[in-house]
């Protein structure tokens, strides 16, 4: 069957068909990409002028067959190099899923590409060559992912056919990266044992490793529940003002998209920073009106008494609000090429809201290797640390471990308006 | 008991009318890049849901080649009609008249020189956000991109300088003279393209389902016969039933055989394919593996 038989299949369960973001990870010349390639390959989501491609593209580098690795590789420089420099996505599909698949650099001075890979993964897909073992680099990137909010690692122990499907090599490996997970919040951990390079354990069984009864990647990534922005410790509803319209008697209506908990007609909310209390009085999505809505829809809310309410804005169930603050400490994901100082001031954009910010303290600086927070007074670039801001308007904010959406803000410079940070409310998840 | 989680097309709509909402608040003067193509269509209609019951609030730009589709023309009209929307029409013709660029149709499309009628159109309006309906399915170099992707002052994308895009947060600010290429249909695909199409009951170009077609074969591609294609010595014309793919400049996109003649049975044919959508149709994409790359660089959509 292939990959688009299968895709119209899934039209039959339309509603059963949830989207999975995943992160694919790992050090250079471990396999990502290769595993990536085989991936679509087998689930048969390549055509035939793609492996054409694929092949030709392989033949001009002088490599007889397919090299799948190529199935990612999408810019000049990249091929030129080897490496991947920006990320790719690929998509598939299965009976029960749509993937996203991010395939992200391994290159440290690319973490401002893996980190745009990482934000929005529900899943981190960790590649670790079984003869190399879990590198630096694997370290790192696992724990930035898991710092992202990334709540399962699917580890792919690669390149088994080179130590004869070694079942002892690979329960280290596992023991090793679960002692890391452990290490990083708790992060749940899945591991297969594969050949990217021959297609074991992917999408078919590997005749290899009789002594393996999981399941293959494939099927580990149908199984993960997908849990987008909202973490266990939220039980209310977000929704950011994206646009605000005056309706009839103090009636207000605002567009945005939902995160955390359903939202229902009648249901109490505060409208933040304000604080004011009112009630949900009438519900659209894009089909239509409805009495309850759920993430991640856009929606249209109407509020009973709604005077004032603006872009920037979040409403928010009245149960468990956020505390409107200007003061926050957080965690820093530094990307520009100039150091993060006290005093600078930035533009900052929380959910809808677009304010200035100013850094009151750098306060300490995360080592990824021992997971450690140290003494610092400033960031370099591809820093992590944890730094005190003082924003000009007061934000709604989460923290990052239980919202990933509420709990983020990026930070702007104003004089190239490039995004130099990603910023998570609280300290690191990973300490 | 955990509640079943959102089809992903709703996600995907959502998602994309999240970012035509976040850009419309933030930059000063966006317009949507209309070609009356499938996706353009689709975005169109995404726009006109992330809006009602209000106007659509922006104009519909559409960079004319010239070598159109009859249907397409037809259809871009009715949809501006219907939707009482601005429409702004760049001529790459024009573009030629006024020495801009010259004219390398016959010898080569006019597809490469839309790059300079685009770029023309948004310093001319001032436009500093243009919708766009290309996806990462598409290409390898689209696969690269961001869902708002920044063009410097020249037009161009520096693939290796993009912007951080974290989260879902989306940032419209833009320097002078730069501009934003927004893509909310990024992770869509080719089907989920069509399902949406089949689920919103949308109209379309009549192009895009079976009809009878005169076409000649160049190098696999069906082009068809039009005042810009004439079958020369040694071609013969066919009369085919045949549908698009994709629809672009009618000299270079080819027509592919086809009895489909709904959403339906559209969405059946995709399923069998083994052909990309722009491997099968596109003869702009066929050079080399960094030819996209390369017209994004110069400004391409």
């Amino acid at each position: 069957m292939s990959a688009q038989e299968r895709e119209a299949d899934s039209i039959d369960h339309s509603g059963e068909v949830a989207l999975l973001r995943l992160a694919a990870v790992g050090a250079v010349d471990d396999g990502k990409s290769t595993l990536i390639g085989r991936l679509l390959h087998d689930a048969d989501q390549l055509t035939e002028d793609q492996l054409q491609a694929l092949e030709s593209a392989s033949r001009a580098r002088g490599q007889s067959g397919i090299n799948l690795s190529f199935a990612t590789d999408g810019l000049r420089a990249e091929r030129a190099q080897g490496i991947t420099i920006d990320v790719a996505y690929r998509y598939a599909v299965t009976p029960h899923r749509k993937l996203v698949i991010a395939d992200c650099p391994g290159h440290v001075e690319y973490t401002r590409n893996m980190a745009t890979g990482a934000s929005t993964a529900d899943l981190a897909l960790v590649v670790v060559d079984a003869t190399r073992g879990l590198r630096e680099q694997t370290r790192r990137h696992t724990a930035l992912a898991a710092l992202f909010g990334v709540r399962h690692l699917l580890l792919a122990v690669n390149k088994m056919d080179l130590i004869d499907w070694d079942e002892r090599r690979y329960r280290e490996l596992t023991q090793e990266m679960q002692l890391l997970a452990r290490s990083l919040g708790g992060t749940a951990v899945e591991s297969v044992p594969i050949s990217a390079r021959h297609g074991d354990n992917v999408v078919e069984r590997s005749v290899h490793a009789g002594w393996y009864r999981g399941p293959t990647v494939l099927e580990a990534l149908e199984q993960v529940p997908t849990s987008t922005f909202a973490g266990p410790g939220m039980t209310g509803m977000r929704l950011p003002v994206q646009l605000a319209e005056r309706g009839p008697e103090g009636t207000i209506r605002v567009a945005g998209m939902l995160m955390g908990a359903e939202v229902q007609v009648s249901d109490e909310v505060v409208i933040l920073p304000e604080g004011r209390r009112t009630r949900v009085t009438a519900l659209e999505t894009l089909a239509g009106a409805v009495s309850s809505a759920r993430a991640p829809l856009s929606i249209w809310l109407t509020l009973a008494d709604g005077v004032g309410v603006q872009r920037g804005d979040l409403i928010a169930s009245a149960v468990d609000p956020p505390v409107p603050s200007r003061d926050q400490v957080a965690t820093v994901c530094w990307f520009a090429h100039y150091r993060l100082c006290r005093g600078q001031e930035f533009v900052v954009k929380h959910t809808t809201r677009v304010t200035t910010g100013r850094v009151l303290a750098v306060e300490s600086k995360l080592d990824l290797d021992t997971l450690r927070l140290g003494p610092a007074s400033y960031l370099e670039t591809n820093d992590i640390g944890v730094v005190r801001w003082w924003l000009a308007d007061a934000i709604g904010a989460d923290q990052y471990q239980d919202s990933r959406a509420s709990g983020s803000f990026i930070v702007i410079d104003p004089k190239t308006e490039v995004t130099v940070a990603a910023v998570m409310v609280g300290a690191p998840a990973v300490t | 008991m955990r509640p079943v989680d959102p089809d992903y097309l709703d996600v995907l709509e959502s998602h994309a009318v999240f970012v035509m909402r976040e850009v419309v608040a933030e930059c000063r003067r966006p317009a949507l890049l209309f070609s009356g193509g499938k996706d353009s269509a689709v975005l169109l209609r995404l726009a006109e849901k992330a809006f009602r019951p209000g106007p659509i609030p922006f104009p519909l730009l559409h960079v004319d080649t010239g070598h159109n589709f009859p249907e397409t023309l037809e259809f871009r009209n009715r949809r501006v009609g219907e939707l009482a929307a601005d429409l702004v029409v760049a001529s790459v013709q024009d573009s030629i008249d006024r020495g801009l660029v010259a004219d390398p149709w016959p010898a080569e499309s006019r597809n490469r020189i839309q790059s300079v009628t685009l770029r023309d159109a948004i310093s001319t309006y001032g436009f500093d956000a243009c919708f766009g309906g290309a996806r990462r399915d598409e290409d390898k170099a689209r696969a690269k991109e961001r869902v708002i992707s920044l063009r410097k002052s020249d037009g161009g994308w520096e693939p290796d300088q993009q912007r951080p895009e974290l989260w879902q947060v989306y940032y419209g600010g833009v320097r002078a003279g730069e501009h934003l290429r927004v893509f909310p249909l990024s992770d869509w695909t080719e089907m989920d393209v069509w399902r949406y199409i089949q689920r919103e009951s949308m109209d379309l170009p009549s192009i895009y389902y079976s009809h009878r077609r005169s076409v000649v074969d160049r190098g696999g591609i069906l082009l068809a016969v039009s005042e810009w294609v004439v079958p020369g010595p040694g071609e013969a014309a066919e009369e085919l039933s045949v549908r698009y793919r994709t629809v672009g400049d009618a000299t270079l996109t080819g027509a592919v055989r086809s009895p489909a003649r709904t959403a339906d049975e559209v969405i059946a044919e995709i399923a069998d394919s083994r052909v990309s959508e722009r491997g099968a149709t596109r003869g702009d994409d066929r050079f080399s593996e960094s030819s996209m790359e390369d017209r994004k660089r110069e400004g391409y959509f």
